[in-house]
């Protein structure tokens, strides 16, 4: 592949800014835990259940952590309470779920048996459920070894067609992604109901209705698993299924995705903080537990950096994206990820109009390949340039395709001609993959056969991106992390550290708090 | 045009191809029906009922298993009279930035307020922040950069309830509000309901109520209770040109009320004697004066804007 010239100096450098960057809120992770965290652990033993409650369906997971907040001692971990109540009531976590949630038992209301039986019993509990979860990663890599599977983290087998279904009706949805993969499409993301990241549970059950995309539920990742499975084996080619694993639930879905076997997750260390308003410290907590539980399914991470080319300018704003990148890597990193496990995403949002774009497109795709070899970089379609000209979207797509095959992007999310109308159709989705398909064919080894120009327009605009990076990264560094977002360092957004939603689902852990996960994932 | 191609008939218009009146229509559509000669004859009848002749079939395709997808190119047989189509739109003369900017110095004397916000559920500032935010769009500069504006972008996710908590705390003078990803009409019922919330606070006729977005018209925001609607392309100078001509507009319905003495006991609350319209924002007390009846004096809606809703 041609490569840019970059300086290996100033790379490490931005890695060594962004270990520093996050060092402080590492000990923060460490020594806090939340509701969603504690959600995520029962989940991860096997509590799926819900309730009636007011007319609404609420999740067993959800009212047991409330009512523990509620009575104190939450801090201590939820498994202290629940695995004793497993052991007085001698339950299985489902049935004793059931009855707490029924509000029948009460779990600090029974007598308490020795901590260390507790711990020991917890223990186990933990060991068989990360079993269960390298089980259902065995057999998502037995299937992936037994069809044909295209991926390559470095890009190396060039980029993975990646579409999205957005229906509202998960029934709908199956339809629409076996038309994708038919079509040609490698990979699968269910857009999940516009407001779910701000929901503080997760719906239960198989959906039909939603906003702008589907409620991402267990039923709906299971129901959609198993027909992708089904049709991988009807073409002999292993399709992947992607969710959202950001908002107030980042854990419990990573849970979820881990146990239905799903092989991307959008997961980002800081998206939840810009975009959606959610507490810093919230997300920053959340977002580790989720990536420890991805780290051990190996699923793929996609971030979220893309974003930030949608509300900030594409042109101006390249630093803040590769800054951002480091900074996600970093955090990663520490939750036990690999590199090929990184998705790290960027976009082509520049505007259409600029001269030479193209160059400038090349260079900052390129720069991300070359800037992160091992990992696999998720690539984002225009879609702020777009506006109803179905026709010139569909070109913009096409170089959004050259540029990608080109530079050697793992992961394309193929862009849609009528974006900015509607979620995409069927028709939309296959034109979309038509044009991939061509592309991606017609260029597939061109950047094997090019080289850039020394010290040419591409590179000096790469040269220029990561001296900005460095500066940038400085600055976050010399403010601290929370200060510099305050401060507006991405996406032109400002949150405070006490802002946003979920803040009071944040606890400090208790000196003997259990959680035996942190250990085992 | 030459005298060997025939003229535009206004009285029946149709499409244009390549030969005046020849109607041509680009179409495509998939049929949940396997590629085959029965489902392009389907497809050529479906367009035969939407009123097409001379039907070609330029490419039917498979478009997945149980779907066919087509490119169909037809000849409308319909017209339509343009002379005769009214469409109810925003009606504000444009202006430029400097314009407007002088417009509101001179003869408001003091800046406008302007809140905005994407509300609900929907994350996307993308369009607010078009018309909102200092750097514009398209080479036309946002509201915030207007020197007798005072912007102010709430961002995304803003709950219409605490919008509304805003507009009366800042006292603003107009109200922006965007809508962008929806699904099942969700953005009118948010649209309605912010609308409904602002009547029942008594808000309408202090603030200027101004919605947009992809699929946001100005007939569909008439009908959800909004004074404007603006949708794509719409510039920030557009959405400025209507919100200083419609103070305007008010507050000389307002001085005219005053005059004929048909100003509500009421809404006089604290207001001094009425300032003729030539005295306005001279002195800074009259500009607060300016403002108080600008804001308490307007006590009806003109009928003509009722009227003109489809």
């Amino acid at each position: 592949m041609a490569h840019l010239n970059l300086d290996p100096g100033k790379i490490r450098h931005c890695r060594e800014l962004a270990r520093k960057i996050s060092a402080p809120v590492e000990s923060l992770i460490d020594s806090h835990t939340t509701i969603a965290i504690e959600r995520a652990t029962l989940r991860l033993l096997g509590v799926d259940g819900a309730v009636s409650q007011a007319n609404q369906v609420v999740p067993e997971v959800n009212v047991i952590i409330q009512d523990l907040q509620k009575s104190g001692g939450l801090e201590h971990g939820i498994l202290r309470w629940f695995v004793n109540g497993m052991i007085q009531t001698k339950m299985t976590a489902t049935e004793l779920a059931t009855q707490v949630a029924k509000r029948k038992i009460k779990l600090r209301d029974l007598p308490q048996a020795p901590l260390e039986e507790v711990r020991a019993k917890a223990h186990e509990l933990c060991r068989d459920a990360v079993e269960r979860l390298v089980e259902a990663r065995e057999q998502r890599d037995a299937l992936r070894a037994d069809l044909n599977d295209p991926f390559d983290p470095t890009g190396r087998n060039g980029p993975l067609l990646y579409v999205i279904v957005a229906t509202g009706n998960i029934y709908e949805d199956v339809i629409q992604a076996q038309a994708a993969a038919q079509a040609g499409a490698d990979a699968i993301a269910v857009i999940r109901s516009t407001a779910q990241s701000l929901l503080d549970y997760v719906p239960h059950g198989a959906t039909t209705e939603g906003f702008g995309g589907t409620y991402a539920t267990q039923e709906n990742f299971r129901i959609m698993r198993q027909a992708l499975d089904e049709e991988g084996r009807k073409l002999g080619r292993y399709i992947r299924l992607t969710n959202y694993c950001s908002g107030l639930c980042m854990p419990e879905i990573a849970a979820l995705g881990a146990m239905e076997r799903l092989d991307f997750l959008l997961n980002d260390a800081m998206y939840g903080i810009l975009f959606r308003d959610i507490n810093l410290k919230r997300t920053l907590i959340d977002q580790h537990f989720s990536r420890r539980i991805i780290a051990l399914s190996r699923i793929v991470i996609h971030t979220g950096e893309d974003n930030y080319l949608t509300t900030a300018d594409a042109i101006e704003n390249g630093h803040q994206v590769l800054a951002s990148q480091f900074i996600n890597e970093r955090f990663a990193l520490h939750a036990h990820m690999t590199e090929d496990l990184m998705g790290l995403g960027h976009a082509q949002e520049m505007d259409p109009a600029h001269p030479n774009v193209f160059l400038l497109e090349i260079a900052r795709a390129q720069m991300t390949r070359d800037i992160f070899p091992s990992s696999p970089i998720k690539f984002m379609p225009p879609t702020r340039h777009k506006c109803g000209d179905i026709f010139y979207s569909h070109l913009m797509d096409a170089m959004f395709n050259f540029v990608g095959v080109l530079t050697g992007q793992t992961i394309q999310l193929l862009g849609m001609a009528t974006e900015a109308m509607h979620t995409p159709l069927l028709q939309d989705r296959w034109m979309s993959i038509k044009n991939a398909k061509y592309i991606f064919n017609g260029a597939k080894d061109l950047g094997r056969e090019i080289t850039y120009k020394r010290d040419g327009m591409i590179e000096k605009w790469a040269e220029k991106v990561l001296d900005e990076t460095v500066a940038h990264l400085e600055m976050i560094h010399h403010k601290g992390l929370f200060r510099a977002i305050e401060e507006r360092a991405f996406a032109e957004v400002s949150r405070r550290e006490d802002g946003g939603k979920g803040h009071d689902g944040v606890m400090l852990r208790a000196p003997d708090y259990l959680n035996p996960f942190f250990e085992l994932l | 045009m030459s005298q060997n191609t025939a003229q535009v008939n206004l009285k029946k218009l149709k499409p244009y191809g390549d030969i005046m009146n020849d109607g041509t229509v680009q179409l495509c559509f998939t049929l949940p029906v396997e590629p085959s000669p029965e489902a392009r004859e389907a497809a050529i009848q479906l367009c035969e009922k939407m009123g097409y002749d001379q039907i070609k079939v330029a490419t039917m395709e498979k478009a997945a298993n149980g779907f066919s997808l087509f490119v169909i190119y037809g000849n409308l047989k319909h017209t339509v009279d343009f002379t005769q189509i009214h469409v109810v739109k925003v009606d504000a003369q444009k202006r430029s930035r400097e314009e407007i900017d002088e417009l509101i110095k001179t003869r408001i004397g003091r800046k406008l307020v302007v809140i905005g916000a994407c509300t609900g559920f929907d994350a996307h500032t993308v369009g607010i922040d078009a018309i909102m935010n200092m750097k514009g769009f398209a080479g036309d500069y946002g509201l915030e950069r207007y020197q007798w504006l005072d912007a102010r972008n709430l961002g995304a996710q803003v709950l219409n309830d605490e919008l509304l908590k805003r507009a009366v705390a800042e006292n603003a003078d107009a109200v922006l509000v965007s809508k962008v990803v929806t699904q099942h009409n969700i953005h009118m019922r948010d649209m309605k309901d912010l609308m409904n919330r602002a009547r029942q606070m008594g808000l309408m006729e202090r603030m200027i109520f101004v919605s947009g977005g992809p699929r946001v018209t100005h007939p569909l925001a008439l009908e959800c209770g909004f004074d404007a609607g603006f949708g794509v392309g719409t510039r920030p100078s557009d959405v400025a040109s209507y919100i200083v001509e419609e103070f305007l507009r008010r507050r000389d319905l307002a001085l005219l009320d005053e005059g004929a003495g048909t100003a509500p006991a009421a809404a006089t609350v604290s207001v001094p004697a009425p300032v003729k319209r030539s005295k306005l924002a001279k002195s800074p007390i009259k500009k607060a004066a300016s403002r108080l009846v600008g804001k308490s004096r307007i006590a009806k809606r003109p009928k003509t804007r009722a009227s003109s809703k489809r």
